[in-house]
């Protein structure tokens, strides 16, 4: 009985076996494993502000516009649109067959639900403020008016009209950003917060929502309603959290993910040698900087010793040996190959040798009044490896100059919360990463009234009045010199002290095709494909 | 008996009430919020986004918010996930922390007990110095160390198991974290085991059951072992509560979505509802398995009565 048994289940297996291998030409779904930053807070793009959160909503969602794989603009749901002559006023023309994951048609009413929504107080949206270039949007999110004030309209199914507070140059760059993109106002309105959920979720991109499991994977599949569908390689894509870098690192070796969005620096050498073209390190829309404060009346809040504390700063050690060339010399506040900004400012040592640049930092101690090992700064960081090596390696630059330094480390949220309410602070360190190919979204940061992001309160007037100035501005050659100055005048003070760009780090297994590194790091699963 | 465990669940409830009030409190102390982030937020929408989870409210009242929630069975939305409630998380979360754990409790006892017990029967042979040995080591490496090892060797170069994912709880998923979980555990229930072994071998009513001439089987299971297994049945309480709410190292090292990597995240991302459920789950844990011990304790030693 047991052998007959044994037997059966053998014939049935090898059965199973041959038929799933015949099948599998038929039934071979193409996945792809996709490592990412960390899970989204919330699939509700309206409720997203993060990195790894706007991969998976492009993946979702199309907007007006949409960028290819090397990051180049590109019609989205929009197929064409007319800007007016002074630049308040876009008209989009909805292509007619952008089609929603359940058949209904995306029309224009569905963008300008989106935009209601986004701004409507209630909804508590964390990046509502990208949109505050669409006429009446910060007032409907201030609530001082009414969602149906906003600045888009329906002028039919097909056509949407958006009107501008000012003249923004940067506007089709920000229709890319994921609170850009339309929601589905039917199921919104019928599931409420649980329109997020697999089942209830409805969107018009290139995928839709299967499953999500917390700390374990995000699975989306193709829509077969998109416009494009026909062109989508993938069957699955599954969005995987990857809390530690050497984590994902490990399941790409084995073949588990064929991508990861980070990789851990301190293995630099290892993947290089091994993994060979599959580690790719790109420029990035990415400052690192350090702020500086001091006492009032202190030297810190002396241009010149910020100078001289720039000056002795080896960027290039620091790109090299504490981030294994993960990271970029930086000498400006906007990193370069940015949108609308031509012939950027750096500091103007940036060419100078080090050696020499240390000779000019102690002229000019000497200069301000501060003598040798009298300066003794305050660095603080937040607790993390790498800005604690930074900050460690530029203590001991500093040291070379007379200066002497503490180091402080702050456990993350605590420190940002200390940095935002006016934390007494001597230097620390911030990164900034660009949400739209503009300068206007590095310079912003050091408005005076930007309380939030400007950690050293500082105040310029000027600075203001220039940036006020390129707000207006339609003419992208004069917008771009004068926010060229602006930039300039930061330098000059030197509030903050750039000193690397971010680069881009993945890991993107040589099966995959249509990745392609661009400024943005973004990367449209729609145009990806596995194998041949 | 049933009185017994009656009072014990009733003295369970102010035990539970007094760790949920100070761990509400305690985590409100640490700096920052859930939306502080390194982005910092608009002034404005922040205030939008704290009225929306009524953290504008005085921390009383929010406090009298969240008890009258629990008692409902609900603990609240999530800050940090924000399409679920804390509840959906630990509905998908807990099947696999709890399955992880038991797996891993089972074969360590089932080894530890074991290989405690023949080291003891064998003392100062061999086998002993090898159990005592390895034990020492299984203690002294940290889960963090063997976790990632094991992946890589088995998952990266050997390539016969995988690296790290779930897969809806495939076996050959859990066969890595299962031995990462049981390693030490083994380590320490065969030292336990040693030790009351030895103990036991040489009292009185073991030393009276050879006089009888009882076979020597007899008096090794029945008699020695029933003893011996009492130090190891009080360290499993915590122990099992401890394993069956996942670990955090080895859910984040093999990507498993249990709970127990709620816990950090949860006090790192100041999700104060999801740290509370985490605090809460745990306890009950604690407290339940603190109980079957005793009641395990009475069965197994005669000596103990619960009237």
């Amino acid at each position: 009985m047991l052998k007959n048994m044994l037997k059966a289940t053998v014939f049935a297996t090898t059965l199973v076996s041959t038929a799933g291998v015949l099948a599998m030409p038929a039934f071979a779904e193409v996945v792809y494993n996709r490592g990412n930053d960390t899970d989204p807070k919330s699939l509700d793009h309206h409720k997203t502000s993060t990195v790894a959160e706007s991969h998976i909503s492009r993946d979702l969602y199309e907007g007006l516009v949409s960028k290819d794989a090397k990051g180049e603009l590109i019609p989205g749901v929009a197929e064409k649109w007319e800007i007016s002559d002074d630049g308040l006023k876009y008209t989009f023309h909805l292509r007619n067959d952008a089609k929603w994951s359940n058949g209904d048609p995306v029309t224009a009413a569905d963008f300008v639900y989106a935009y209601q929504r986004i701004q409507n107080p209630a909804t508590a949206a964390e990046y509502a403020n990208i949109l505050y270039p669409i006429k009446n949007a910060q007032a409907i999110n201030k609530g001082t008016a009414k969602p149906e004030d906003i600045g888009a309209k329906a002028i039919d199914d097909h056509t949407l009209e958006v009107t501008l507070e000012a003249p923004t140059p940067y506007f089709l760059e920000l229709l890319v950003h994921q609170t850009a993109y339309p929601i589905h106002k039917a199921s919104v309105e019928k599931f409420g917060d649980a329109f997020t959920k697999p089942g209830n979720m409805v969107t018009n991109g290139a995928f839709m929502l299967d499953s999500f499991t917390p700390n374990d994977k995000l699975v989306l599949k193709k829509n077969p309603n998109f416009h494009d569908a026909a062109n989508v390689k993938l069957d699955v894509v599954n969005f995987i959290p990857f809390e530690d870098r050497a984590n994902c690192l490990r399941r790409f070796e084995a073949g588990e993910v064929q991508s990861c969005s980070d990789i851990p620096a301190e293995q630099m050498d290892y993947m290089r040698e091994k993994l060979g073209k599959q580690v790719h390190v790109a420029p990035y829309l990415g400052v690192y900087y350090l702020p500086v404060k001091g006492k009032e009346g202190g030297p810190l809040r002396d241009p010149r010793v910020r100078h001289a504390i720039s000056m002795i700063i080896d960027r290039d050690f620091l790109a090299k040996e504490i981030w294994h060339e993960t990271m970029i010399p930086g000498y400006s506040i906007v990193p370069p190959g940015i949108g609308n900004y031509d012939n950027p400012v750096f500091l103007e040592y940036k060419d100078q040798d080090v050696l020499d640049r240390e000779d000019k930092a102690k002229a000019l101690l000497e200069e301000a009044g501060v003598k040798p090992n009298t300066l003794n700064v305050e660095l603080r960081y937040n607790t993390s490896e790498n800005h604690k090596n930074t900050m460690t390696a530029v203590a001991d630059m500093l040291k070379s100059a007379g200066i002497g330094s503490t180091l402080v480390e702050m456990e993350g949220t605590g420190y940002f919360d200390y940095m935002k309410n006016d934390g007494a602070f001597d230097m620390s360190r911030a990164g900034w990463i660009g949400d739209y190919s503009d300068p206007q979204n590095f310079l912003f940061l050091y408005e005076s009234d930007n309380l939030g992001f400007n950690y050293p309160r500082w105040k310029s007037p000027e600075y203001d009045a220039l940036m006020a100035k390129a707000e207006t501005t339609v003419d992208l050659k004069e917008r771009s010199a004068i926010l060229r100055d602006a930039e300039a005048l930061l330098l000059k003070e030197l509030p903050a002290i750039p000193i690397l760009y971010y680069s881009s780090r993945n890991l993107v297994s040589d099966k995959l095709s249509g990745w392609e590194e661009n400024i943005n790091d973004e990367h449209p699963s729609r145009f990806i494909s596995i194998g041949g | 008996m049933f009185g017994y465990v009656l009072r014990r669940f009733a003295g369970a409830v102010p035990t539970l009430f007094f760790i949920v009030t100070i761990a509400f409190f305690m985590i409100r102390l640490a700096p920052g919020g859930p939306f502080d982030l390194e982005r910092p937020i608009d002034p404005l929408i922040m205030e939008n986004l704290n009225k929306a989870y009524h953290f504008d409210k005085p921390l009383w009242h929010q406090y009298f918010i969240y008890l009258g929630n629990l008692l409902q069975g609900d603990l609240g939305p999530s800050f940090t996930r924000r399409d679920f409630t804390v509840v959906e998380l630990f509905q998908t979360g807990l099947p696999v922390s709890i399955k992880l754990g038991s797996l891993s409790l089972s074969i360590a006892l089932v080894i530890g007990t074991f290989l405690g017990a023949m080291a003891a029967l064998r003392q100062n042979t061999w086998i002993d110095y090898a159990v005592v040995g390895t034990a020492t080591l299984g203690i002294t490496i940290p889960t963090f160390i063997i976790a990632p090892l094991l992946s890589l060797v088995f998952g990266v170069m050997l390539g016969v198991l995988p690296a790290g994912g779930w897969d809806g709880g495939s076996f050959r998923n859990m066969v890595l974290p299962v031995v990462t979980l049981a390693l030490p555990q083994i380590a320490i229930i065969a030292r336990l085991t040693r030790g009351a072994t030895i103990e036991a071998l040489r009292s009185n009513h073991v030393r009276t059951a050879r006089a009888y001439g009882l076979p020597a089987f007899v008096v090794v299971v029945v008699h020695t072992l029933r003893a011996a297994i009492l130090p190891v049945v009080s360290y499993l309480g915590p122990t099992a509560a401890a394993l069956l709410t996942g670990s955090v190292v080895v859910e984040t090292v093999f990507g498993i979505p249990g709970i127990g990597r709620y816990f950090v995240q949860g006090a790192l991302g100041r999700d104060y509802t999801l740290v509370m459920g985490t605090v809460v789950v745990v306890a009950i844990f604690v407290l339940v398995f603190n109980l079957i011990v005793d009641i395990l304790y009475a069965w197994l030693d005669p000596r103990v009565r619960y009237d």
